[in-house]
């Protein structure tokens, strides 16, 4: 007997696919421009011949067959080209003629996306819809002894604080004595966490930099922002908004030797240093910008060459151990700038956050701890450390908080959440409820280029390409065809919609806790879930 | 809502007149508790200025454990005034076996000890003899344990329960006194939970609702304090915010206002002293109180004070004459007691304010969070 010979173990239907693509000939122009907007061409130019029976009504004629021809699309089912869901197809159509649409079974594509033996990578997010933070309500409505407070009229101070803040009797000693006071900046408690000049494109990195200006000078709003592990453009470095930026070192040290040499011509000191130890996309997996985004910009900015990819190590080639690790770095981040400017770690949330933290709050140079949890989002990771690794934010930022209030330094090391902060579209609320739980700040990612950038990503497994700088709306790509899509004023524009609906919906939520003062930081006594072993794990409230 | 008298005059006054300060302004009270605190003593605890007092209330047993503890300790009872009431109590209050207020010489070695050490003693001694009744199921529940310091709590109605205790009758004056009539209502009914609240000499009773409680009673309690402990109303933070700052920043009122009602942090750059104030802030930061609260007490050195949390929504009024000044939470109290001042030249605190009587009792000082410090800083 002949063997199938054109199918193989990896043969797919589309019924297999994550993504089927639904097509409607009557609609269709056969303009051709879903498959030229395609990121991943999943989907071609098809030609189906098509058989007709023609069976004439008299007896003298027999039946006969007939062939036409019709042009449309056909999905392609080989898995490296298989439908990233992204719908940008659906969105250039101008008959609305094509769509893609989850298939309706768990797929059979994923067991096949290893060819060659290496497995399945990715950028996005962690494709898991579920939300701890979702489900926390804030409980405790002022309604004693006296009304809630008015979220429109009355006036709020929502700040937080990044850096090292001295217990109060040494602090005052200190000032009286002229000792050293580590720096402090008073920022606002939404931060855009660590994204890469090459993670990000010029344009969505131009708009981000352009809203944080905006935010700060003419909205008073102190916001600010990471570069994760790319250095930063050198005009920025030299320029007055640089104030406003957490210029992040990593192991990789990428960007590191533009920073350095810019140093003597900086106008303004920047807000923080952040020493990336790992990050919750990917925990205990070093940074990776594939050979796909490196071009000669990013490769300048980088200090590398063009073309190649960049793994940063997991570990920093300094370390021995954190301790070690930690003091050397944060000392040598200090005295780079004159010990002006905070100097804080980021790590991937863990379960030895706690002895991160202990070591910490034994260095009085540390500025702080930013924590990732498992929901963090990333330009590139394998998907078994996007899917599989790392600790939930929640309790991770109540037990580091909660340590801290035992040993009594809660005050003194801030901690910064992030990690699918509004990854349903609840920004306020979760960045609220981490907050109360202990967080001084909360920095995201995801949201801001979904908000702000129209990013297409979601927890089902969608478009997910921002690693090979295929991103159709521009924001992950370096390819100047692609990233003009993006209009960086308009980035501009948005982000400050975000935050100032953020900031509206953070009043919404403190107000009625009787709350203008100060930020709720640890004020878990609001906080309710009816999830009982979650309410006992958070030490919070259990309402049903 | 709270009722809150305080008064501090030269000449000794009986707690009565409070407590009918309270009644006048009862309308807004619930007469569900009474709380008074009483220094700077006259009547018969006029000569034991310097021998700490212990106020509190015992069942029979509570007494021999007390005379048992203090003696072992090397204690001297030198007077005491024990109520033992034999009516009926009124509606609401539980029937007691004793009130007690008893100075007490302390033990000799204690003479060569520091000031400061000797005030720990004190407070230790109170906050022992507090877990002893805890742990026996409330033998004994202890109010202060000062020098030239009277404070009494119960559950009723106040002029009830003074009329039922007899607290005229006594001989029990004192200059400067903080009355409260109501219990908590924020947290369970207790003794413990009843506004005014005492650590080492300081005093502060407070209408209002802290919404910021949580963060502040945690950082409190994680400042290896052992008398800050607790907490069962959310009022009882501000009384230990106070001692924070007198005792362990060794600053005073003006720091106190600017710790837990700091300047936003725009006031602040304009501010002379603002680079300070921002240091003060930044490390004092979970002392920031929230929710709108009237705090009223004495400092260790009688001076009585009223401050408003920065949004001045609750109701407080100082007037007085030269020798006699009251803080009261309703005008009507005031009035009462002090028909006879210049009511032009009463005041109502508000956000940024600071009001204070010193021990002389010579007038009325206002301050502001924007002049500069006038104390040690």
């Amino acid at each position: 007997m002949e063997s199938m010979g054109n199918l193989h173990p990896s043969t797919l239907s589309t019924k297999d696919l994550h993504w089927r693509i639904l097509w409607s000939k009557e609609k269709c122009t056969l303009c051709g421009r879903c498959t030229a907007v395609c990121p991943v061409q999943a989907i071609e130019l098809g030609v189906h011949r098509k058989r007709a029976v023609n069976v004439s009504l008299g007896i003298k004629e027999t039946p006969a067959t007939a062939f036409t021809v019709y042009h449309g699309i056909d999905q392609r089912t080989d898995a490296a080209y298989a439908c990233i869901g992204c719908a940008m197809c659906n969105l250039v159509c101008p008959n609305e003629a094509i769509i893609p649409v989850h298939n309706d079974e768990i797929d059979k594509q994923r067991f096949h996306i290893n060819t060659g033996g290496v497995p399945r990578r990715r950028g996005g997010r962690r494709n898991s819809p579920g939300s701890l933070l979702d489900q926390i309500k804030f409980v405790r409505i002022s309604m004693l002894t006296d009304p809630a407070l008015d979220a429109g009229r009355h006036e709020f101070e929502l700040r937080t604080l990044l850096g090292r803040i001295l217990p109060a009797e040494e602090a005052l000693l200190f000032s009286r004595e002229n000792g050293w006071i580590p720096p402090v900046r008073e920022i606002y408690p939404l931060l855009i966490g660590s994204m890469s000049f090459g993670a990000l494109s010029p344009t969505m990195w131009e708009g981000l930099q352009m809203g944080i200006a905006y935010l700060n000078e003419e909205l008073g709003m102190p916001v600010r922002m990471c570069t994760g592990e790319g250095g930063c453009p050198p005009r920025l470095l030299r320029s007055r908004f640089l104030k406003y930026v957490i210029l992040q070192i990593a192991s990789g040290y990428f960007g590191w030797d533009e920073i350095i040499h810019a140093l003597p011509e900086m106008k303004e000191d920047p807000c923080a240093v952040e020493i990336k130890y790992g990050q919750g996309a990917k925990p205990g997996d070093g940074g990776l910008l594939m050979w796909y985004k490196v071009n000669s910009l990013i490769a300048r900015v980088r200090g590398v060459p063009a073309g190649v990819s960049l793994p940063s190590p997991p570990t920093h080639q300094t370390k021995y151990s954190i301790e070690e690790s930690v003091a050397k770095m944060i000392q040598s981040m200090y005295m780079a700038w004159g010990f002006r400017v905070p100097v804080y770690p980021k790590i991937s949330a863990t379960s030895t956050t706690n002895a991160v933290l202990n070591n910490l709050t034994r260095n009085p140079y540390a500025g702080g701890l930013a924590i990732d949890g498992e929901d963090g989002g990333t330009g590139a990771a394998y998907n078994v450390s996007m899917d599989h690794m790392g600790y939930p934010i929640a309790s991770n930022i109540r037990d580091a908080y909660l340590n801290l209030v035992k040993i009594g330094k809660q005050n003194e090391v801030p901690l910064f959440a992030g990690g699918g902060i509004g990854k349903n579209g609840n920004l306020a609320a979760n960045a609220a409820a981490l907050i109360m739980l202990g967080a001084s700040g909360v920095q995201i990612g995801k949201y801001a280029m979904q908000a702000a950038a129209g990013c297409l990503g979601s927890e089902t497994d969608r478009c997910n390409v921002c690693n090979i700088g295929l991103c159709p709306k521009g924001i992950t790509s370096q390819d100047p065809r692609l990233y003009r899509r993006l209009d960086p004023e308009k980035v501009a524009e948005r982000l400050v919609d975000m935050y100032l609906s953020f900031d509206t919906e953070l009043k919404k939520v403190v107000a009625p806790l009787g709350r203008s003062t100060s930020l709720p930081i640890g004020m878990s006594d609001a906080l309710g879930i009816a999830d009982k072993s979650a309410a006992e794990r958070l030490q919070i409230q259990y309402v049903v | 809502m709270c009722r809150l008298f305080s008064i501090t005059s030269r000449d000794p006054l009986s707690p009565m007149i409070a407590l009918e300060a309270l009644n006048v302004m009862k309308e807004g009270h619930d007469g569900s508790g009474v709380g008074l605190y009483l220094t700077d003593l006259g009547g018969e605890f006029a000569g034991y200025k310097h021998c700490p007092i212990l106020s509190g209330i015992f069942t029979k047993e509570g007494l021999k454990k007390l005379n048992e503890y203090m003696t072992t300790r090397g204690f001297v009872a030198k007077h005491e005034v024990v109520i033992r009431p034999s009516m009926s109590p009124p509606t609401g209050t539980p029937r007691r076996d004793a009130y007690l207020f008893a100075v007490y010489e302390y033990p000799a070695e204690w003479m060569d000890l520091s000031r400061e050490e000797r005030s720990l003693r004190f407070m230790i001694t109170r906050l022992q003899l507090r877990q002893m009744g805890i742990e026996d199921g409330g033998s004994m529940m202890i109010f202060s344990f000062w020098p030239d310091v009277i404070m009494l709590k119960e559950i009723g109605d106040p002029m009830e329960v003074a009329d039922y205790l007899g607290l005229d009758k006594h001989r029990i004056l004192a200059r400067s006194m903080l009355a409260q009539g109501r219990q908590n209502t924020n947290y369970a009914i207790t003794l413990y939970a009843c506004h005014p609240f005492f650590i080492q000499g300081v005093a502060t009773m407070t209408n209002g609702e802290n919404t910021a409680f949580v963060p502040i009673r945690e950082f409190l309690s994680s400042r290896n304090c052992p008398g800050y402990i607790g907490y069962q109303s959310d009022s009882e933070v501000f009384t230990h915010i106070m001692h924070y700052t007198h005792y362990r920043l060794g600053m005073g009122l003006e720091a106190y206002k600017h710790i837990i009602t700091p300047l936003k942090d725009e006031e602040l750059d304009r501010h002379p002293d603002g680079k300070w104030l921002r240091l003060l802030k930044h490390t004092c930061r979970p002392l920031i109180i929230d929710g709108p609260n009237c705090v009223m007490g004495f400092l260790p050195d009688k001076t009585m004070f009223v401050v408003q949390d920065s949004k001045k929504l609750r109701p407080g009024i100082v007037g007085g004459k030269p020798g006699l000044y009251a803080i009261s939470s309703e005008m009507c109290g005031l009035d009462y007691v002090i028909p006879d001042r210049d009511k032009s030249q009463d005041f109502q605190p508000m956000k940024y304010d600071v009001v204070y009587v010193g021990p002389d009792r010579a007038e009325v000082k206002k301050w502001n969070q924007w002049e500069t410090f006038t104390h040690p800083r």
